[in-house]
């Protein structure tokens, strides 16, 4: 059962040399469910709070510069556009730092894990400039307040958060019949894209039992989910009337009530049986295995399904479970969590991230990223980034590893650690001794960090 | 020991502790065909009806509204279908005989339109998502039924590992940008340190063993020396035209010992605003292919046979936003100098709503896993039999649309 190593590798973001990991399961759910420390310390944008105003004052210049000339008015907003733009760009290039100090320096792993988890279960992929540098105003919304709490409000604010709706077309999608199609004359009508991955990748599953029917039908209920200056609202304008006969349900109406409808329906979604099994499934290829115990995942879906969806149910039944804490490490990390992780053991100061400037940040955490196969926050599709651990081992995402172990963290620290110290605090007893001789017949301490860091028992958790 | 071997092993999970692949040269054996492959998956669903365009079928027009594109004039291909304009480029190929379409195409997929189980039925090459062979990608089923194989015949351009070589069969995956810079001692402990671990232990020597290959392994001295040769490497390789370094990086190795070459090109999934959306897209396809054309040359070109495959298709009408669902029935792109090529192999379904798939899709009239398996046949001769029962299981190959040269 519970083990002091496994609770921070497995389940948090790995071991620290500085920050004191819990002590059992119960102290891993309070401080889940206590204050936010790591959000306060390192605070990232929030999107509708903080961007939207941002963005409409960049919208609004971009207007002005868009017009040409030379008048002092365009020329001054074309200044002032400048330096605003880059402005937004570094506010962007930032993130990744806020991201990777809050899991290297906190007591509560499993929070951010669980952060990441979901963020990547409701994939959204930021568009264009603003879209990408406030990309993760979307987990600090909709994600990380809703980590303990109901899985149906997680979903609504997923499903209903402007860099959602915008990532699958939903502001697009109009009711053929509704108010605004029959004025214009213009052709209005449905776009699917939201309706069919919130059935197949946000709750029922692929396997689960809905039809091309539910589907289409699903998206005209959705239709009144729109945007509107950068901040979500359902307009019953926009909503096709009618009721709509979803996995045997029917749900709708008149425009009017549109909102209330779609809080009906979501909640009936979001506590259905399929919806919860397959999250309980997910948490366990995610946090134990790509084969889970089937009794395990058994546990914690019963502990979903009783509890009508509290996500910390879940994650308690899962914690509760022996299966949970088999000693063989059979994940491997995905390129993000792997560096997080090794900035944790390198025991980085904060100051250091804090004050990295764009290019850097570049050099170190983007570009390597990208050639570990994991771009930050920009997986190929909405269905996220792989879990199977085969698809992280290739022989060009180990190089990837490689060549940043060697590198990086000479430029993430004052002064390296030595070897024989650091895969001691990195890995603990999981240090097997193959790596243990490594460490000290390196040639040099960096390259001694380097293989501690690339090799495959610190990949794995 | 044999580089299969220890390929074998890493994918047998935990199930041998067989010696250690430590500084195992690449194997190479004469590749068994003078032919050349390459294979381009499409994700997101490339819409087939805008590719190439049915202007001869009266509904095309209604359907499409403006995405049906001005009149055709110097777009036709053979006086039914249009060639979108991005893919203009090609034209002189089409000319030649080295561009080639297939039309009303798909695989057995239906009715659930997702991407990720289209697309990994597509590079499985199965009928279904379960059962023998889903795991396993049919090209390197393709490469397990043909003696003589080496590590070096086929190619995976993909910072991800493609399904559709993934399998027992020995096969290269690198990105164009990747590097390796390590010392001789660092070598050693690396694959020390690997060697208990049977997933990381043949991924890691395959990683030396082709950057070895490669020649990019430098030999640092000092970390800031390390650190640089990491900024000059991502220096040369920045920048948007990824599609085109993977196109010259796979027709480099083409041109030497490898006959089959792989990778994704993505962007298809034109929800909204297809017109911009596809036109980037058919553009990165269309420099993808005049690339393998320039830079392969006129004799090994000659012997290239390009099939650039998408995982269905989309809804024959315009949605709400000047765009288009997913669909069914789709385009497949063939381009080389081994295809018999100018012309559109199809038995057009037609546009009238009877003629749709569940009344809103293109009607796949056949099996876009047949194209491939008579394409295999042609460029290397393997048996019928062989690609029904191994390499597309399950499939009925049907008459042979004589693709290949």
């Amino acid at each position: 059962m519970f083990d002091p190593v496994l609770a921070e590798i497995r389940f948090g973001t790995g071991l620290s040399p500085s920050q004191k990991g819990p002590a059992d399961t119960g102290e891993m759910l309070d401080r889940l469910t206590g204050p936010d420390r790591a959000a306060d310390r390192w605070p990232l944008p929030k999107f509708e709070a903080d961007a939207v105003p941002q963005l409409r004052e960049y919208y609004q210049m971009r207007r002005v510069t868009k017009k040409g000339g030379n008048s002092p008015e365009v020329e001054a907003a074309n200044k002032a556009y400048k330096q605003l733009k880059r402005q937004v760009r570094e506010a962007g290039a930032r993130q990744i730092a806020m991201q990777v100090l809050r899991g290297a320096l906190t007591e509560d792993g499993l929070r951010e894990r669980l952060t990441w988890f979901w963020n990547d279960h409701f994939t959204v992929v930021g568009r264009g400039l603003t879209g990408r540098s406030y990309i993760t105003g979307f987990a600090e919304e909709a994600i990380r307040p809703h980590l303990t709490g109901r899985f149906a409000d997680m979903l609504w604010a997923a499903a209903s958060h402007p860099l959602m709706l915008q990532y699958l077309d939903q502001h697009r999608s109009i009711g053929p019949n509704s108010n605004v199609a029959k004025k214009s004359g213009r052709p209005y009508g449905i776009n699917e894209n939201l309706a069919r991955e919130m059935l197949e990748l946000h709750t029922l599953g692929v396997n689960g039992t809905y039809s091309q029917a539910d589907v289409t039908a699903l998206a005209r209920l959705l239709t009144g989910m729109t945007v509107v200056e950068l901040r979500f609202k359902v307009d019953p304008k926009y909503a096709e009337p009618g009721i709509q006969t979803i996995l045997g349900q029917a749900y709708g109406g008149p425009p009017r009530d549109r909102e209330a409808d779609l809080r009906v329906f979501i909640e009936d979604l979001a506590s259905h049986p399929q919806t919860l099994r397959h999250i309980a499934w997910k948490l366990a290829v995610h946090f134990i295995s790509d084969t889970p115990d089937p009794g395990l995942v058994e546990h914690i879906s019963a502990a979903l399904i009783g509890s009508g969806g509290e996500l910390l149910e879940g994650y308690r039944a899962m914690l509760n479970h022996p299966a949970a804490w088999a000693a063989e490490l059979e994940n491997v990390k995905p390129p993000f969590d792997f560096v997080v992780s090794a900035t944790r053991a390198l025991d980085v100061h904060p100051a250091m991230l804090e004050r990295m400037n764009a290019k850097s940040l570049d050099t170190i955490f983007y570009a390597p990223l990208r050639l570990m196969g994991q771009g930050w926050m920009t997986p190929l599709g909405p269905d996220g980034w792989p879990e199977a651990d085969s698809r992280w081992v290739t022989p060009q995402g180990l190089a990837g590893r490689i060549q940043w172990a060697m590198t990086a963290p000479q430029a993430l620290t004052t002064r390296l650690p030595d070897p024989r110290v650091l895969v001691e605090t990195a890995l603990g007893v999981q240090a097997p001794q193959s790596l243990r001789f490594a460490a000290e017949a390196a040639e040099t301490d960096w390259e001694g960090v380097g293989i501690i860091l690339s090799s495959p028992a610190f990949q794995r958790r | 020991m044999q580089r299969r071997d220890f390929l074998i092993r890493s994918l047998a999970l935990g199930c041998s502790a067989a010696a250690s692949p430590m500084l195992t040269p690449v194997a190479f054996a004469e590749a068994p065909w003078e032919g050349r492959l390459v294979v381009i998956i499409l994700r997101g669903a490339m819409d087939g009806l805008d590719a190439v365009r049915p202007y001869g079928d009266a509904e095309f027009a209604k359907l499409r509204g403006k995405l049906a594109g001005p009149n055709v004039g110097e777009a036709d291909l053979e006086g039914f279908y249009g060639l979108h304009p991005a893919l203009e480029p090609l034209r002189p190929l089409w000319n030649a005989g080295s561009l080639g379409f297939a039309h009303a195409v798909s695989t057995p997929y239906r009715d659930k339109r997702s991407h990720f189980d289209g697309q990994d039925l597509l590079e499985a090459g199965t009928v279904g998502l379960s059962g023998e062979g889903a795991r396993d990608g049919w090209l390197n089923r393709l490469l397990q039924a043909v003696p003589g194989v080496s590590g070096k015949t086929a190619f995976a351009l993909e910072r991800d590992q493609m399904l559709l070589l993934r399998g027992k069969a020995p096969v290269n995956t690198w990105t164009p940008e990747s590097d390796l810079n390590i010392s001789p001692q660092a070598q050693r402990l690396i694959e020390l340190v690997h060697h208990d671990d049977p997933l990381f232990s043949g991924a890691v020597a395959d990683a030396i063993g082709i950057a070895d290959s490669l020649e990019l392994i430098d030999n640092p001295m000092t970390a800031l020396e390390a650190q640089q040769l990491v900024r000059e490497r991502a220096k040369e390789v920045g920048g948007s035209k990824g599609h085109l370094l993977l196109a010259s990086f796979a027709a480099a190795r083409l041109r030497e010992e490898a006959r089959i070459a792989a990778f994704s090109l993505n962007g298809w999934d034109t929800h909204r605003r297809q017109e911009k959306g596809i036109k980037g897209a058919l553009g990165r396809l269309s420099e993808v292919i005049g690339t393998l054309h320039q830079e392969l040359g006129p004799e090994v070109w000659g012997k290239t046979t390009v099939l650039a495959m998408t995982e269905f298709g989309r809804t024959a009408r315009i949605n709400g936003t000047e765009g288009t669902d997913h669909g069914t029935g789709s385009a497949m792109v063939m381009a080389g100098g081994a295809l018999r090529g100018g012309q559109v192999w199809s038995d057009w379904p037609g546009l009238a709503e009877a003629d749709l798939y569940a009344g809103r899709d293109l009607m796949p009239t056949r099996d876009v896993r047949a194209h491939a398996a008579w394409a295999l046949r042609g460029m290397f001769g393997i048996e019928q039999a062989v690609l029904e029962r191994d390499v597309f299981p399950g499939l009925d190959m049907g008459s042979d649309p004589r693709l290949i040269l």
